[in-house]
């Protein structure tokens, strides 16, 4: 089962993870960090495919991709 | 149950906050650029030259050696480095101020020389760190803080296309346009990048990539925005593919 | 003691910075020193050491601050204008603490000027012709040897001092021919542990000049402040040619001095006794020596080939404690030695 892990407070809000998700399973926090910016949130990690084009498109390498060993 | 990690940041990147604003191209392409220093373990012997411009602190960002030379000299500065130390792996990193405004002598001319250097060139169609000014790459009518009234070609020029204007020179081994609006394009821009590193380390001369890429601040627009505008305005005029790969001979067909 | 030569000025420092390492040469044409960079296309492949000629000055110079800072020794030459356009590098340079060698063969200015020998350049070259507070050293030969011997000692007043180095010749030196016995190698190096070789076993290093962070680029200055004091501690150079018990002293530099040695010894002749205050170095200038060579004096008569540029240092060192009387050439003239006689004369005894 694979997941994103988000940095949250390395995050700049600048979205471009969200529009790059085929699932469409990331969504901008109304919860800011701590330099007041909405960072993004996993809505359905059950639905992550690990294709890894959220972090492949951040910037600032907010991002990684995890494979848990399938126990939830 | 401990989490495999498929991706994360490339070791060759510091694990330390940059100045780039949010949405910014620089960042995804030094993140390319570790990516592949870590897959060819090139860390170790890797000289940066770093630009005048939002690049200029990218000697922050990578764990390499690094020079920052004057605005525009970095092709020149890259020549007197590799010439002194041929078995680096020198990396000249320039935006289109510095690379085609006032370091365009120094550019067409290591590009000439067939210098054995790797220069990765940043086209965001303005002068980032100094507030948003037209660049030479800057587009018709795009507004800028020194085209308010948007880019004049019946007064300032057009924006110059850089892979075209350096085809036409001999020596160059390797030129390529791509851009990284979006993740089919990264991932081809990383492509590029990986196989204009390895020719130099293979000793088979100039490789020189452009890079499409957003500058929202000075756009003034949204990240996703400025991507778009990569897509839809930027990559009509500066067409992406292969211009020159002597290794191949075959130009693959410009998309 | 090598065998004595006979030399052009600009080959003779040419093969002085190949005897002293220079491996990287690179170069713009401009006259009167092409002769430096035919001369160094010719030998520098034959010992496997690299020549470029550049698209301009300004990449030239730029060439030498990215070879130097990975460690090599390297130079580049060019003339009046051509090093107007290196000035940009030389403050990078200075910034970054690279060390480097360049020669000026000096030309008639302002603009193209003429190409006939001049010291024109004196404030360019001497008072700081870039942004930022910092200073080249600077070296006036006045004969062929004295050429040769202080562009190899260059390199390593350099490499010591992390600074940039510049011989700072004219038109005339660069093209006249004298005897010249080839200065042995000093053998002198440095550590140089700053130099840019790849983060292999050690951390990554970073040369640059851009200190952007609150006060940090103060301390870098006062740090370079440092470096320029204990420069002018330990490297002044002069001649003091007569002046002990003269009442006259003739200050000038390279190929104005030697004018002013011919007539100083015309002078001597007919019982004027005059002497030859000659700055070696011209950054760090030296001030006290002029001082005491000039208390007690009748006059102190600057000579250049010039409007008169060298001529504020003079009155610094002298401090109105003796008149100081300006005799200068522009444009490519020199003053001749009978003018400098006359003009002595004219103080009466």
């Amino acid at each position: 089962m694979k997941k994103p892990l988000i940095a949250i407070e390395k995050c700049k809000g600048c979205g471009l993870c969200i529009g790059a998700c085929p699932k469409k399973i990331l969504e901008l926090s109304s919860a800011f960090n701590k330099q007041g910016v909405n960072y993004p949130v996993c809505k359905d990690e059950s639905s992550c495919i690990g294709c890894k084009f959220c972090a492949v498109i951040c910037p600032d390498c907010v991002i990684e991709i995890a494979e848990t060993d399938g126990e939830v | 149950m401990a989490d495999k990690i498929l991706y994360t940041r490339p070791r060759s990147i510091r694990d330390v906050k940059t100045h780039y604003c949010p949405g910014c191209g620089h960042g995804i392409v030094h993140k390319l650029i570790g990516e592949c220093l870590d897959e060819m373990n090139c860390r170790e012997k890797t000289l940066l030259v770093a630009p005048v411009g939002c690049g200029v602190l990218a000697y922050n960002y990578f764990d390499v050696d690094a020079i920052e030379a004057p605005h525009g000299r970095a092709p020149a500065v890259a020549t007197g480095m590799k010439r002194a130390r041929k078995d680096k792996l020198v990396i000249s990193y320039q935006g289109d101020g510095d690379l085609l405004a006032i370091g365009t002598a120094e550019t067409i001319h290591a590009a000439n020389r067939g210098e054995n250097i790797t220069v990765i060139f940043i086209n965001n169609a303005i002068y980032g760190m100094t507030g948003g000014q037209m660049a030479p790459t800057t587009m018709e009518g795009q507004v800028t803080k020194t085209t308010p009234y948007g880019r004049d070609v019946t007064d300032v020029g057009y924006p110059i296309r850089a892979c075209e204007l350096l085809n036409t020179l001999m020596a160059p081994y390797y030129i390529e346009r791509v851009s990284v609006h979006d993740v089919p394009n990264i991932l081809k821009a990383k492509k590029a990048i990986r196989r204009a590193l390895q020719n130099q380390l293979d000793g088979k001369g100039y490789s020189f990539i452009e890079v499409l890429s957003m500058c929202p601040t000075n756009w003034g627009v949204d990240a996703q925005t400025g991507a778009d505008w990569v897509r839809d305005v930027m990559m009509p005029y500066y067409p992406l593919g292969v211009f020159r790969d002597k290794g191949t001979e075959e130009a693959s067909r410009v998309q | 003691m090598g065998k004595r030569v006979l030399l052009k000025g600009n080959e003779a420092a040419a093969e002085a910075a190949l005897i002293a390492g220079c491996t990287h040469y690179f170069a713009y044409p401009i006259t009167p020193q092409n002769e430096i960079s035919a001369y160094m296309a010719k030998r520098m492949p034959k010992l496997n050491r690299t020549f470029l000629q550049a698209e301009s000055e300004i990449a030239a110079c730029n060439m030498v601050y990215g070879a130097a800072a990975t460690g090599v020794r390297a130079m580049t030459s060019s003339s009046s204008p051509g090093i107007a356009l290196k000035q940009e590098a030389f403050s990078y340079i200075a910034g970054a603490e690279v060390p480097a060698v360049v020669i000026n063969m000096m030309r008639g200015g302002p603009g193209l000027g003429n190409i006939a020998g001049s010291q024109g350049d004196y404030n360019m070259c001497v008072r700081g012709g870039s942004n930022g507070d910092f200073h080249n050293l600077v070296y006036a030969p006045s004969t062929v040897q004295e050429l040769a011997d202080l562009t190899l000692k260059a390199f390593d007043v350099a490499e010591k001092y992390r600074i940039l180095a510049l011989i700072l010749g004219d038109g005339y030196l660069a093209q006249m021919s004298e005897p010249c016995v080839l200065p042995e190698p000093s053998g002198e190096r440095h550590e140089k542990p700053w130099a840019l070789t790849g983060a292999e076993g050690r951390d990554a290093q970073v040369i640059k000049s851009l200190r952007l962070a609150d006060g940090v680029l103060e301390v870098h200055n006062r740090h370079l402040e440092e470096k320029y004091k204990a420069v002018e501690a330990a490297e002044v150079m002069f001649e003091n040619f007569m002046c002990d018990d003269a009442d006259f002293i003739l200050v000038a530099y390279g190929t104005a001095s030697r004018v002013c040695k011919a007539a100083v010894m015309r002078l001597r002749e007919k019982g004027v006794k005059a002497g030859v205050f000659r700055p070696i170095t011209l950054w760090p200038y030296p001030y006290e020596a002029l001082s005491a060579a000039a208390a007690g004096k009748k006059k102190v008569l600057t000579v250049e080939m010039s409007l008169g540029q060298m001529l504020l240092d003079v009155q610094l060192a002298v401090r109105g404690e003796v008149p100081v009387d300006f005799l200068g050439r522009p444009g490519g003239g020199v003053p001749m030695v009978d003018e400098v006689e006359e003009r002595v004369l004219s103080y009466g005894r």
